[in-house]
């Protein structure tokens, strides 16, 4: 955006109609011919001009190794939109879009090709009037990024100016272990501060993982039984239905305690844990995310506190699917895990004794994201044992998807003339209290890069802290040498996850 | 599901709406507001139709006013709608005879519990009527639809004199896009903003409030032509480096242009009013920004008519009243003065307004509109006439208004 020397006449802070609008400016997309640009990007900022949050004369350009004019690229951007945009098609929509739209084919070590890109976006400040300003979309394999930001640092296109602004997205993983994230970040940061890094992890865009926030700190109900007095334990899941599907070379090795647990379900932790920020400024939220997970542990006995599992062929959900080893390209001694269950301890005087279980995993019997708190039981329950039999723990279940809402479960009467307690849900949905259908996380998240909008991407400090956690879990699998606990496909993960949390006295939350 | 109830009271609709969401299988309700839309006979398919659409996209309990003829014995029918392809409850309640000016009777047990209480008035039923206002008063906000009335801006004006908190406009509401776009501009091109034309077709309310909305927020006079249309087809604000200018001349895509920059296109469409509705309900608390802006309209209002009143007592000292306008605007300013006193207990405005044909000349106008004014008197209403005065009067911008007055005069 440009510098305003003197406030905008036109803007009120009352005015609450007015959405903010991101400045001219061109996104440039490496990786075009990805699936998540096809599905979730191009479609994202669609949406975002047919809400009006575009501004006008804004640009994009693909980069990718393909020998397409600028016209295919439009095609496939037109055709993507088409079949996975979230609002409807609107001719004049597209004709603002694709007047912005431009292509430079090329390989990604090739000086000339980012000449020509530099030549692209040149023209187009002028064109389209997006006045210097650009954003760099990494869409590509983590291994490619140090070639690419060194191409845009040495043919001058990461610099920032006062009066525009170059930034960089990048998508995880933030490498795979604590030393190549700092590698990566030391790519990044020669050529952008970090200031002009974003780290997109979708699932802070999401409406729901933000209304944790005004869950927590916007409600007097909430914060007095969020620390250990009430609460026992809580469950952090994120469970899929889908195998790996086409992503074996990306997935193996890897693992799903790299994939998820490092970066959604660590986050989704600090947001849950972390103290009240002083305010929801990106530096004081980062403060806060930064402080917990600083205090955030993994478990002493890494042999009782942590599982691991691989699915088996079996039938899951009405369909008989192979199993981990039986998918394309995996090896037959691959060590890798698709189910990772871990307990996090937190040092502080907040959550101190509450252990945090976070599990994930692939071929689960539903795809399914919540965190859920567990309270204690009552101390002192005027009811026989028998009237309260049926009566298991009070539980906040946050669910991040899908049917995003909130559950409060609590024992009630069940009617009759005994006393009998039995537990009941409260609900609230959020697509049945609310009026807009939610924006993607993507909308979100795309929108705040343009506008330069950082609270909802982690900064490298969280990514390290977070490989600090996972670190010496991962370290003590690869020890073992043996390969993960199997579980059928379609199922709740492997028993050795159960004995896990039956140890400490709890069972798994059925989400 | 549809229950059908004829000649009932709120507690059965009450128990009827509590047993068709248990057989739908929801007992818990994530509704989050009420939603009275008042309609009558005529406009109650439209109505209908803009409930089932509100209700698609806001899960609400929707109580669908009609209120009927005034001369039957008291009656009231009900049909309660769940699941008809809405995620809330819409009921259907038609009031006839003595019941008609006691619709708030009906409605206060069917109110949700402790959540926001929302009217509004799609068409043309005018918020004056006895029955819309004791619905207003039991509502933390209200919509009306300046365009649907016959006279949008003597209708601008009323509210504007009586505005209270919660109070909006979907003319109003139709701004927002634009809004946005004027104030992006600025954010891109901070430039003083020296002379500003809003351009849009006649009888247009949106353009009156975005002329007075810009005028409150840049402090210089705009002013306004007509055109063609569809709504507001360009506005422009002049600086020392050229003029920023947006253009939609089809209602669709507009040029967007800056000084010193190319021209670009900019998708700017019409929104339904289903999009209108969302966004009112977005927001429960009062819009203060609204609330200026129809101080300024009033403003505007005002001040072309201090204007023409020193020209018309010039001209009555000097006796040469020669145009016919003028000798009009004469009697009518000098009707309003005489008036100025009683207007309060006077009659129903608007609903007044809304029977009378549409004005062929200025000099009708004073009589015209004091015939049903007449006619209605007693019925109620908080009205002053001297607010329909004053926007019939109203003039875009002092200095080159003049002409533009009196065709805007007229319509």
């Amino acid at each position: 955006m440009s510098q305003t020397t003197r406030p905008n006449p036109l803007r009120d802070p009352m005015d609450r109609r007015l959405p903010r609008i991101a400045g001219p400016c061109a996104l440039v997309m490496f990786g075009v011919t990805g699936d998540l640009a096809t599905k979730k990007l191009m479609p994202a900022i669609y949406d975002l001009a047919n809400r009006g949050l575009l501004p006008p004369g804004f640009a994009l350009v693909g980069f990718a190794r393909r020998d397409w004019a600028t016209e295919d690229f439009a095609e496939v951007v037109h055709n993507a939109v088409k079949a996975h945009a979230r609002t409807p098609f609107r001719e004049e929509v597209w004709k603002q879009l694709s007047e912005g739209i431009r292509f430079v084919a090329g390989e990604l070590d090739d000086d000339a090709a980012f000449d020509r890109l530099n030549q692209t976006i040149q023209e187009l400040d002028e064109a389209r009037g997006t006045g210097g300003n650009h954003a760099f979309y990494l869409s590509i394999p983590p291994g490619l990024f140090p070639t690419v930001i060194g191409q845009l640092r040495s043919h001058g296109m990461s610099e920032s100016t006062t009066s525009s602004w170059s930034r960089v997205v990048i998508e995880k993983p933030f490498g795979h272990d604590l030393k190549s994230a700092q590698e990566l970040n030391d790519v990044v940061s020669v050529a952008f501060p970090s200031s002009s890094v974003f780290r997109i992890d979708h699932y802070l865009g999401k409406e729901t993982v933000q209304n944790l926030l005004a869950l927590r700190f916007a409600n007097q109900l909430f914060e007095p039984v969020w620390n250990n007095n009430y609460v026992d334990h809580v469950q952090i899941t994120m469970a899929e239905d889908i195998g790996i599907g086409g992503r074996a070379g990306y997935f193996d090795g890897i693992g799903a305690a790299r994939d998820v647990i490092q970066n959604h379900l660590l986050q989704l932790l600090a947001l849950t844990a972390m103290e009240e920020p002083t305010s929801f400024e990106a530096r004081q939220l980062r403060a806060e995310k930064q402080k917990v997970l600083a205090a955030a542990r993994p478990p002493k006995r890494l042999d009782l506190h942590t599982a691991r599992g691989r699915y088996v062929a079996a039938w899951a959900g009405g369909e008989k699917v192979g199993g981990y080893l039986d998918e394309p390209r995996i090896p037959p001694d691959s060590t890798t895990e698709t189910y990772a269950a871990i307990r996090v301890d937190i040092d502080n005087r907040r959550w101190a004794g509450v252990p945090f279980y976070l599990r994930t995993g692939k071929r689960m019997p539903r795809r399914v994201t919540e965190i859920a708190l567990g309270f204690k039981q009552a101390p002192h329950l005027p009811f026989s044992k028998t009237d309260t039999a049926e009566l298991g723990y009070n539980a906040l279940v946050l669910r991040i998807q899908p049917d995003e809402g909130v559950t409060l479960r609590f024992g009630a009467k069940v009617p009759g003339t005994q006393m009998e307690i039995r537990e009941v849900n409260m609900d609230f949905a959020y697509g049945g209290s609310f009026t807009e259908s939610s924006p993607e996380a993507y909308e979100r998240l795309i929108l705040d890069v343009l506008l330069g909008d950082p609270p909802l991407f982690p900064q490298h400090e969280e990514v390290e802290l977070s490989w600090q956690i996972l670190d010496p879990i991962l370290d003590y699998w690869a020890s073992l040498g043996t390969p993960p606990d199997d579980y059928e496909a379609g199922t709740w993960g492997p028993a050795s996850a159960d004995e896990m949390l039956a140890r400490d006295g709890f069972a798994w939350r059925r989400p | 599901m549809i229950i059908t109830l004829s000649d009932t009271n709120s507690a059965t609709i009450s128990s009827a709406l509590l047993s068709a969401r248990r057989s739908a299988g929801s007992p818990a309700s994530g509704m989050v507001l009420t939603l009275i839309i008042v309609s009558d006979e005529d406009e109650y398919p439209a109505a209908l139709d803009a409930a089932m659409a509100a209700g698609r996209e806001h899960p609400s309990r929707i109580l669908l006013v009609v209120t009927g003829d005034g001369r039957h014995s008291a009656s009231l029918d009900a049909e309660v709608r769940i699941g008809e392809g809405t995620s809330g409850e819409v009921v259907v309640v038609r009031m006839r005879g003595p019941l008609t000016d006691h619709p708030a009777s009906v409605i206060r047990p069917l109110l949700l519990p402790d959540s926001p209480v929302v009217v509004w008035w799609p068409g043309s039923v005018a918020t004056t009527k006895i029955a819309s206002t004791s619905l207003a008063e039991l509502s933390n906000r209200r919509i009306t639809d300046a365009s649907a009335s016959r006279q949008p801006r003597r209708e601008l004006a009323r509210r504007a004199e009586h505005l209270t908190p919660g109070d909006s406009d979907l003319a109003w509401t139709r701004l927002t896009p634009w809004r946005t776009l004027l104030a992006a501009a600025l954010d891109q091109f901070p430039a003083h903003v020296t002379a500003a034309t809003v351009e849009a077709e006649r009888r247009n309310p949106s353009a009156d409030l975005l002329a007075a909305w810009m005028e409150d927020r840049l402090r210089i006079p705009v002013r306004q032509t007509t055109s063609s249309g569809p709504g507001i087809t360009a506005v422009r604000m002049t600086t020392a480096a050229g003029d920023i200018a947006i253009t939609r001349p089809d209602g669709l895509l507009a040029s967007y242009a800056v000084p010193g920059q190319p021209n670009r296109l900019v998708a700017l469409k019409r929104r339904t009013t289903a999009d209108l509705i969302a966004e009112e309900l977005r927001r429960m608390d009062h819009d203060v920004v609204y609330e200026a802006t129809l101080k300024a309209f009033l403003r505007r209002t005002a001040d072309s008519r201090s204007a023409n009143g020193s020209r018309r007592n010039a001209a009555r000292s000097t006796v040469a009243a020669s145009a016919d306008g003028e000798v009009a605007e004469q009697t009518t300013a000098k009707r309003t003065a005489a008036r100025k006193a009683p207007a309060k207990k006077t009659a129903a405005k608007k609903t007044a307004a809304k029977k009378t044909p549409a004005k062929q000349a200025t000099t009708n106008k004073a009589t015209t509109r004091k015939a049903p004014a007449r006619k209605t008197a007693g019925t109620q209403t908080p009205a002053k006439k001297t607010a329909a005065k004053k926007t019939a009067k109203k003039t875009p911008k002092p200095p080159t208004g003049r002409k533009s007055a009196a065709t805007k005069a007229v319509r």
